[in-house]
């Protein structure tokens, strides 16, 4: 049996005006749902850290909710389940950005947690010591500080949020996954045309990367 | 109105407790405008939570504390007090503290500017002008982690001063700096203790204890065993725990 598969260059490159169309749509979940993840996970990191139980307790209900259950399972749950309760439909890509809004925030909470906790205690005091208040030492000393030890872990989630909009092909949002497999479906292409819907995730995620290197660059001065 | 005579610090039977552990027991102490007191003891004896219960960094849970005419309360329930006494009194760290973000000038400046309303010219210039007397005017515009051990401990000195204190508090200042930096961060304190500065210390440096303190306190288990002119205690302790403790110290 002779069974040589050639790699074929030009299917690859043809299938790429299909694919591209979902670059913005793979851009608008990520990022509309980061960008609200990031002030869910602000608010619920912050609130993790409060001295008042009360405040403390749902935010770490919200976290371990989130961060405990698949990313695949909430966007299901969100537009299949919610219109369930709503009666009405929810539009395919609020729920992807939903989805990875409060996902990505489960995460977020922990890193701003983790970032604020890490800065020494002797910061705090020599603030309060100097007669600022207990907020503008957060403000002034502790969260510029701490928002720079975020710049890793939030950078690394940024790409993990990324990657996970390909679970909402689905839904049926025309993101990269999806477009992919709607041209698979006539030009029965898979290796190719995958191939090339990964160099797409690898393009953003990489240009995401070199971005947050040089923020972190710029942020190390005077560490 | 405060005449030169009334203390600054009043404190009455402080107690304070770490779970069952009597970090501080029954303190009477009161210090006037203008002394230098060096607070002397073994690690652990309470001498760091004595003076950092007089800024409100540690919550004392009986007794009475005033502070320049500022009542602070037991269990950390004095609000508007607390918060002016830091405004008036000054306070340098065995670890420096300096906020790492900043640049050595806005270290200075951010308290006065943002406690005291100061413009950024008026903050700039107090800044340069301490700097010049602690000896690193050339340094303003470095970051903290640009300095060396020394030098941070006197930016952390000229930090506190911008504030224009009434009273200043050092907590180990040289513990935590190389033998060769000891000395330029003791000058700087000299210095100031000749310009009038009340100071409270607590240090295991017992030659400048001697030399610049007006009364040295040793404090035992929470409380205060001794105290007295640096001559009296450390020539002539009345206490075996003082006598032991400074034949302990004295020795290297």
């Amino acid at each position: 049996m002779d069974v040589t598969f050639q790699f074929d260059w030009a299917a690859a490159f043809r299938s790429i005006p299909y694919l591209l169309p979902g670059i913005p749509w793979t851009l608008m979940i990520s990022f509309g749902g980061l960008a609200i993840g990031f002030f869910i996970g602000i608010l619920f990191g912050l609130l993790r850290i409060s001295r008042v139980r009360w405040l403390r307790w749902p935010a770490i209900f919200y976290v371990e909710v989130f961060r405990g259950t698949p990313i695949l399972v909430q966007v299901l749950f969100i537009f299949y389940g919610l219109p369930q309760l709503l009666g009405s439909p929810i539009n395919a890509l609020v729920a992807g950005i939903a989805a990875i809004a409060i996902n990505s925030g489960a995460y977020i909470s922990e890193i701003v947690r983790g970032g604020v906790q890490s800065i020494e205690r002797g910061q705090r005091e020599a603030s309060l010591s100097l007669g600022l208040s207990r907020s503008q030492a957060f403000r002034y000393v502790i969260w510029p500080q701490a928002f720079r030890r975020m710049i890793p872990p939030l950078g690394n989630q940024g790409i993990i949020s990324i990657k996970d909009t390909s679970l909402f092909s689905v839904i049926g949002v025309g993101e990269l996954v999806r477009q992919g497999q709607i041209y698979i479906a006539t030009t029965f292409t898979a290796l190719e045309v995958y191939f090339m819907v990964a160099l797409m995730y690898l393009a953003i995620t990489w240009t995401l990367s070199i971005l947050l290197r040089q923020l972190e660059r710029r942020g190390l001065v005077g560490q | 109105m405060n005449n030169a005579t009334q203390p600054i610090v009043r404190m009455q039977k402080l107690n304070k407790h770490f779970g069952s552990l009597h970090v501080l027991n029954n303190i009477d102490l009161e210090i006037i405008p203008g002394e230098v007191v060096v607070v002397i003891g073994a690690s652990g004896s309470g001498k760091s939570t004595l003076i950092r219960c007089i800024n409100g960094l540690e919550e004392f849970q009986s007794g009475s504390l005033d502070v320049d005419g500022n009542e602070l309360l037991p269990n950390g329930k004095s609000g508007k007090a607390l918060q002016t006494i830091r405004t008036e009194v000054g306070m340098v760290f065995q670890q420096f503290n300096l906020f790492p973000h900043l640049s050595v000038i806005d270290n200075i400046t951010l308290a006065p500017m943002k406690v005291r309303g100061w413009n950024r010219k008026d903050s700039e210039d107090t800044a340069q002008r301490l700097l010049t007397r602690v000896g690193i005017s050339d340094q303003a515009y470095k970051y903290p982690s640009q300095l060396s051990g020394g030098q941070q401990q006197r930016v952390a000195l000229a930090r506190a001063l911008a504030m224009e204190p009434r009273l200043m508090l050092f907590d180990e200042p040289t513990s935590a700096l190389d033998p060769e930096m000891i000395g330029e961060v003791l000058d700087a304190m000299r210095e100031l203790a000749k310009e009038g500065m009340t100071m409270v210390i607590v240090t295991h440096e017992m030659g400048f204890a001697r030399e610049v303190a007006d009364r040295v306190i040793f404090i035992h288990k929470g409380e205060i065993t001794e105290q007295g002119p640096p001559e009296q205690l450390f020539d002539a302790p009345q206490h075996e725990r003082t006598r032991s403790f400074l034949a302990r110290v004295l020795k290297h």
